[in-house]
C-alpha cells in the first residue's frame, strides 16, 4: 500500500505518537488545567510541554501565545470572525483555500470589505499585487503560505515585511506548510497550523499563534465558557491562552501532537523538507515525461511543498483516483480539494485535479511505483 | 508542632502555573504545583509552592523568564 494523501492527513506517524496517544490514555488521564491533583496537574503538563516545542518550531518567545484549537480552519476562523468588523477591509489571495474563502465571504455579506489578489495560473502570488490592493481602512492580510492544490509555496517574508511597514497584520495559513517548511514567527502575526499534517498529530488538533504585534482587545474569542481561571468571575478572561481556549482541551490529541512535533524537531525541518523537494522532483521529472500527463503549478520542486496535482487526458480525475486505488494499492485524492477559488486559478475548475501529497515517510521506490501507476492509466486511455 | 514557611505563587492561567514550574525545575528550585488554597483565591486552577526563603529568588527567575504572576503568598503549614 501506498499512501499519497498526506496533504490531507499524514499518514504513517512516527511510532511516538501513538504512545504518546496511549500513555495519556493509560495513565494521565486527567483534565488539564481543571484541578490540582497529580493526574490534572500531569495532563496540564503534557499540553504546555507540546506548546514549548511548537514554541521552538516557530521561534516564538513565549509558549503561552499559542493557543490549541480543533484544526486550522478553527484557528483561521478566530482570527477572521474575531478580527474583521464591517468597515474593514482585509486582502487575501486566489489561491485560498475555502478554510478562509467561505468566512472571508460570509464577513464580506456582513459588511467587511474584502479584495481577493489574483494569483498566476502557476499558483504564484505577485507581492506588488499585495501592496497595490491596501487601502487606508485595510486592517488584514490573510495569506496562503502554500496552495493544498498546486503546492506552491508564496512570499511571506516579503508580505510581512509589506504588513508592518503599513501597520497590518499579517495571517498565515499554514496547513500545508508547519513541519515541513521553516517558519519563523518573527515575519509573521497570526499563524493558524493544523496538527495531523506535516506536525504528525492526530486529527482534531491544530491552533494559532499570536504574535507581540496583535492587540489582543481587538480581537474577541470564537467561544467563551469554562478555562479553569478566575472560575469567580462570569466574564471571559483576557489573558492567553485562556482568553480563546474554553472548554476541557483535547489532552490526548495535545499529547499525541507534541510527540509528532518533537519527531519533526528531532529530524529538522531542513532535513524534512530536503527529503520531500528530492522526492517531489522525482515525481515531477517523473509525470512530466508520460505523454497525456499534465502536471499544474510552478514544475519547480524547490517552490512548492511536495503536493503535486495533475490530469491525464480522457479520464476523470476521481476514476484516477479509483484506479490507482483498486488496482494499484496508491491512496490519492481527487476534485477540487475543497479550494474551488485555486481551481479556477489554476484552469481546473469544475473538472479538478489528482492530487500526490507526500510526506517525510515516502520512499523513492514509493514515488516510482506511483509514477509507473500513472503511466499505465495513461497508455490505457490513449488506446481507448 | 513544627511549622513550615512557604510561598505561593498565584497566576492567571493554569497554564501559566506550568510555565513556571517548568523553568523553575530547570534551574533547580524545589517546587510543587497544589490546588489554588480557598483562603488565597476562589479559583478552580492550580498554584505553584516553594519554600518561603527562596521567594526572592524563585520571583527574580519569573521575570527572568517573563512568566506572569498574580500574586504571591506567604503561607505557614503546621506538620
Amino acid at each position: 500500500m501506498i499512501y499519497l494523501d498526506n496533504a490531507a492527513t499524514t499518514w504513517p506517524k512516527p511510532p511516538g505518537v501513538t504512545e504518546a496517544l496511549v500513555n495519556f490514555m493509560q495513565n494521565v488521564g486527567g483534565s488539564p488545567g481543571r484541578s490540582g491533583h497529580r493526574m490534572a496537574v500531569e495532563a496540564n503538563r503534557i499540553v504546555y510541554d507540546t506548546r514549548e516545542a511548537l514554541a521552538t518550531l516557530f521561534d516564538m518567545d513565549d509558549p503561552l501565545r499559542i493557543v490549541f484549537t480543533a484544526n486550522v480552519t478553527q484557528a483561521l476562523n478566530l482570527v477572521l470572525f474575531g478580527y474583521l468588523r464591517p468597515g474593514d477591509h482585509v486582502v487575501t489571495t486566489s489561491i485560498e483555500h475555502n478554510s478562509v474563502m467561505r468566512p472571508l465571504r460570509y464577513l464580506q455579506s456582513l459588511g467587511v470589505d474584502l479584495t481577493v489578489v489574483p494569483c498566476s495560473p502557476e499558483g504564484v502570488l505577485d507581492v506588488a499585487d499585495v501592496e497595490k490592493a491596501i487601502q487606508p481602512h485595510t486592517v488584514l492580510l490573510a495569506i496562503n503560505h502554500a496552495s493544498n492544490v498546486v503546492g506552491t509555496i508564496q512570499p511571506v517574508a516579503d508580505v510581512g515585511e509589506i504588513a508592518r511597514r503599513y501597520d497590518l497584520l499579517l495571517l498565515v495559513d499554514a496547513a500545508q506548510t508547519a513541519g515541513a517548511y521553516p517558519i519563523d514567527m518573527n515575519q509573521i502575526d497570526l499563524l493558524a497550523f493544523t496538527g495531523h499534517k506535516a506536525l504528525f498529530g492526530p486529527q482534531g488538533t491544530g491552533g494559532l499563534c499570536i504574535g507581540e504585534r496583535v492587540d489582543l482587545d481587538r480581537v474577541l474569542p470564537l467561544t467563551r465558557g469554562g478555562t479553569g481561571s478566575q472560575s469567580e468571575l462570569e466574564e471571559q478572561p483576557d489573558f492567553l491562552p485562556d482568553k480563546y481556549e474554553s472548554g476541557t482541551a483535547n489532552g490526548v490529541g495535545i499529547a499525541g501532537l507534541g510527540a509528532g512535533v518533537r519527531f519533526v524537531l528531532e529530524q529538522g525541518v531542513e532535513n524534512i523538507r530536503r527529503h520531500e523537494q528530492m522526492l517531489t522532483e522525482r515525481l515531477l521529472a517523473g509525470l512530466q515525461d508520460i505523454p497525456g500527463v499534465h502536471v499544474y503549478g510552478t514544475h519547480d520542486a524547490r517552490r512548492q511543498t511536495a503536493c503535486v496535482s495533475f490530469n491525464i487526458e480522457g479520464v476523470e480525475p476521481s476514476d484516477v483516483a479509483l484506479r490507482l486505488d483498486e488496482e494499484y494499492a496508491i491512496m490519492c485524492r481527487p476534485g477540487l480539494h475543497c479550494a474551488p477559488s485555486a481551481h479556477r486559478t489554476i484552469g481546473t475548475y469544475p473538472r479538478g485535479t489528482v492530487r500526490f501529497g507526500l510526506s517525510y515517510f515516502n520512499s523513492i521506490e514509493q514515488i516510482d511505483a506511483a509514477i509507473e501507476a500513472v503511466h499505465r492509466i495513461a497508455s490505457k486511455a490513449r488506446v481507448a | 508542632m513544627a511549622e513550615t514557611e512557604y510561598a505561593v505563587v498565584l497566576f492567571h492561567s493554569t497554564q501559566g502555573a506550568i510555565k513556571a514550574e517548568r523553568v523553575l525545575l530547570r534551574v533547580g528550585f524545589q517546587v510543587k504545583l497544589i490546588p489554588t488554597p480557598r483562603q488565597l483565591s476562589s479559583d478552580c486552577g492550580t498554584a505553584l509552592r516553594c519554600a518561603w526563603a527562596d521567594v526572592d529568588a524563585v520571583c527574580a527567575v519569573l521575570r527572568e523568564a517573563k512568566v506572569e504572576y498574580d500574586s504571591v503568598h506567604k503561607v505557614i503549614v503546621k506538620e
